[in-house]
């Protein structure tokens, strides 16, 4: 018999390494606004994300119906102890959403939009790690459901972890905006991208001590002795990825910091997903635990293994069709 | 209890707004993807020149609707969990696996296409944008299927075991086929037809009360119109047969509908209008037709229909609520077929771009489809109460153990940013509408302000 409930963690892992990786440079570009105010590089900074915004979203609401299917008591009960900072994160979304469409039209309100874009993305991010950060501090559930207070999420850590989340979609959008611009707004995204870089890396750090300061689970997956070694290149990996960075910020390569960025985020996702194993909510909800009826997995899995390569496929052509560096006048929103 | 009560019933309104807000703008864009998708066809096929400037127009439209419909769909699929975590404990494990092959199925092959449709016309080629467009409109189509599908096994679920206090599907064929689904699916993709065909009709309405009479105008008037002509009537059959199926498996609903209390021997008449009461236990001022209720819902003269007296007071459907949206349903359905008809002997005539009167009408007409359908909507919901799955799961017992003041505060929210940003999406998209296609078609490759064309070089560039 398959274990189809760890083969669906690994999906849902799979859909939201794709959401941060994906929404995560579309969510940054909004954060970078705020340092490019010229509106030509401003519809540049939109348009080049404008053909594929939607698909990089949709990827947010697999990971929910993926929960839902496969894990509906994670789903219901994490999200009811989440309220507060889901429903911020979905509000923000809303008006980054209608911002795309709307700030091009837009005269008298243009500059409204533009904030909404702004904030809106600035928002979705940091309630994401919130969320991240709380789903790591973990939560109780008793009978199927949610167990503590309607601001248990609110925590020093928690907090800190959304910042966290931001800085980390402001460096994929800046690596993002390197490989898709060109001249002087290129330039200065390079100039911009060694100092982001530090400072993420100094945030990644932080993380990384508080976590297991946090948790004595997790303090104890990392530390004990035979772990300890498999996981002594991660700090060396994190040093390797600066110095690409820099190398490529120097040599003005167009793909290489977005590359860097990029394994800095993979890292530090395997690292999170080293922590959380075998729960899928901490402290105590394992994967076998939370499972749907067998019945349920394996009926919606059928549908992954058909339709995802094909999802893949297409959102890959899409990728291609617009490839290549996106100037003023281009085709997309104006 | 008082407080948990509260919780609830904020729950039930914030989704009620949140869904209501949100359904508007798929029932757009479902007419709409398949509109465009017949326009593009025609282009390719007759290359006449107004049906790509119809498309150029009718896409800006599509992005907007689309748009909004995407924001607010996104918070639907978090909000069975984040209001209705009993629900999504209990049903998850058949309403999840739907909700997957939705996202699977429809969503990303929607949004996946999109960006090509909008914007990639100049990159890619014409069959391939045309492929494009096919694939974003089998895509909501396909949407309509599963979320269809998920409701209707709420409505009428089958193919499932409760075990362990939550539901565990044993068949996914009649789980998804279910008794109430082939009607609800046709009648709600028909009524997002509806919707389409209405708005653009009463679109070209409004131009051709401005004095235009260019052929795209014309175009898009008839075109709409024609599509309502065939449509509005074939929805009230499907109507009938929706509620011939729903006499037999949600009787109470029915009941309600019809404001009938008592069950009637040889013969229910019909309440064509009145004031049900659900504490005095009768419909005040009502106005019956002997034998009606018989001949239109059991298609006999002397059918019997149960009252509502023959359910226990808990699990009556509010009849004040269905009684009159029902009424607004049919009356406005009744409308569309009369315009439809209108609409054809004005065009036998030749007077269909000069009847001023009936430009008026269909423009009046314009927002009809969408109050018809949210009113189609309020009766089934409401009618369903107070039960969350039908006969197993009361509402009730479906809500998260939140506080009333975390769901009223995330309630002000949700009101607050739907009215601003939605409010502003339904303005913008308005103002497209009212400024119409341009007055002269385009030349060769067709450029909307949506897609201007990257010069040649750019495209050198691009490929290279």
């Amino acid at each position: 018999m398959l274990d189809l409930s760890l083969i669906w963690a690994g999906v849902i892992a799979l859909g939201v390494l794709l959401y941060i990786v994906l929404d995560g440079f579309d969510l940054g570009i909004g954060i970078l606004f705020t340092l490019f105010d010229d509106d030509h590089e401003r519809n540049v900074m939109v348009n080049t994300i404008a053909p594929v915004w939607d698909g990089n979203e949709t990827w947010l609401v697999l990971g929910g119906a993926g929960l839902f299917a496969a894990f509906p008591v994670v789903y219901a009960a994490a999200l009811s102890a989440l309220y507060l900072p889901l429903v911020l994160m979905l509000a923000c979304l809303i008006f980054r959403g209608a911002a795309f469409e709307l700030r091009g039209r837009a005269r008298r309100s243009r500059h409204a939009w533009d904030l909404a874009f702004c904030g809106g993305s600035a928002g979705a991010a940091f309630f994401q790690g919130v969320v991240l950060g709380a789903w790591i501090s973990g939560f109780p559930i008793v009978n199927r459901e949610y167990a503590g207070g309607p601001f248990d999420w609110l925590t020093a850590f928690n907090l800190f972890v959304g910042l966290g989340v931001v800085l980390t979609y402001t460096v994929l959008g800046c690596g993002w905006l390197i490989y898709k611009t060109e001249g002087d707004m290129q330039r200065r995204l390079f100039k911009l991208m060694s100092p982001l870089i530090v400072v993420l890396l100094g945030a990644v750090a932080i993380v990384s001590a508080w976590t297991p300061l946090h948790s004595p689970q997790i303090a104890q997956r990392w530390f004990s002795t035979p772990n300890l070694f498999w996981f002594l290149p991660v700090p060396v990996v994190a040093v390797l990825a600066w110095f690409g960075t820099r190398i490529g910020v120097k040599r003005e390569h167009p793909l290489l910091p977005f590359a860097m960025s990029l394994l800095l985020v993979f890292l530090g996702y395997s690292g999170l997903l080293i922590s959380l194993w075998p729960n899928l909510v901490p402290p105590s909800l394992t994967i076998w635990q939370a499972a749907a009826p067998r019945e349920s997995q394996a009926f919606a899995l059928v549908g992954v293994a058909i339709v995802l390569p094909v999802i893949l496929a297409y959102t890959a052509y899409a990728y291609w069709v617009f490839r290549g560096k996106v100037r003023p006048g281009d085709a997309g929103y104006h | 209890m008082s407080t948990s009560m509260s919780a609830l019933d904020l729950a039930r309104v914030q989704f009620a707004f949140s869904v209501t807000f949100h359904i508007v703008f798929p029932a757009l864009t479902i007419g709409l993807a398949s509109f465009l998708a017949v326009l593009e066809g025609l282009w390719l096929k007759t290359r006449n020149a107004t049906y790509l400037q119809l498309f150029d127009f009718w896409v800006k439209i599509f992005a907007i609707a689309f748009g909004m419909g995407v924001v607010s769909g996104v918070v639907m699929s978090y909000q069975f969990g984040t209001n209705w975590s009993g629900f999504s404990n209990f049903a998850g494990p058949v309403t999840g696996p739907l909700l997957t092959y939705e996202v699977l199925t429809a969503f990303f092959l929607e949004a996946g296409f999109l960006g090509i449709m909008l914007f990639g016309r100049q990159k890619v080629g014409e069959r391939a944008h045309f492929v494009a467009t096919l694939m974003v409109a089998v895509g909501t189509l396909i949407s309509t299927f599963w979320i269809l599908a998920s409701n209707s096994w709420m409505q009428t679920p089958q193919g499932y075991e409760i075990v362990d206090h939550r539901v565990v599907p044993v068949d996914w064929f009649k789980v998804i086929f279910n008794p109430s689904f082939p009607y609800r699916l046709a009648h709600m993709a028909i009524a997002a037809f509806i919707c389409g065909s209405l708005v653009v009709a009463a679109t070209g309405a409004w131009h051709l009360l401005k004095g235009r009479r260019d052929p795209a105008v014309r175009k898009m008037f008839t075109m709409g119109l024609g599509l309502l002509l065939v449509l509005a009537p074939v929805q009230a059959l499907v109507g009938d047969a929706h509620g011939l199926n729903t006499r037999e498996h949600q009787p109470a609903k029915i009941a309600a509908i019809e404001g009938l209390w008592e069950t009637e021997r040889g013969g229910t008449s019909l309440n064509l209008f009145g004031w049900p009461d659900m504490e005095a236990e009768t419909t005040h001022y009502a106005l019956k037709v002997p034998h009606l209720g018989s001949l239109i819902l059991t298609h006999t003269w002397d059918g019997e229909i149960k009252g509502l007296k023959s359910f226990p007071r808990e699990d009556r459907p509010n009849s004040t609520i269905v009684f009159w949206s029902f009424r607004i349903m049919v009356g406005l359905g009744l409308l569309m077929i009369a315009a439809g008809i209108a609409g054809f002997v004005l065009r036998r005539r030749g007077r269909l771009f000069d009847a001023r009167w009936f430009h008026r009408l269909m423009v009046a007409m314009g927002p009809a489809g969408f109050v018809s359908l949210l009113a189609g909507w309020v009766t089934t919901e409401a009618g369903r109460q107070p039960w969350v799955v039908y006969g197993v799961m009361r509402t009730a017992d479906a809500v998260s153990p939140l506080s009333a003041q975390q769901v009223s505060v995330s309630l002000a929210l949700f009101v607050a940013v739907y009215f601003a940003v939605f409010g502003s999406g339904v303005y913008f998209l308005v103002r497209v509408l009212l400024a119409g296609p341009g007055t002269h078609p385009p030349e060769g490759g067709g450029v909307g302000d949506q897609t201007r064309t990257p010069s040649l070089d750019n495209r050198r560039a691009a490929r290279g």
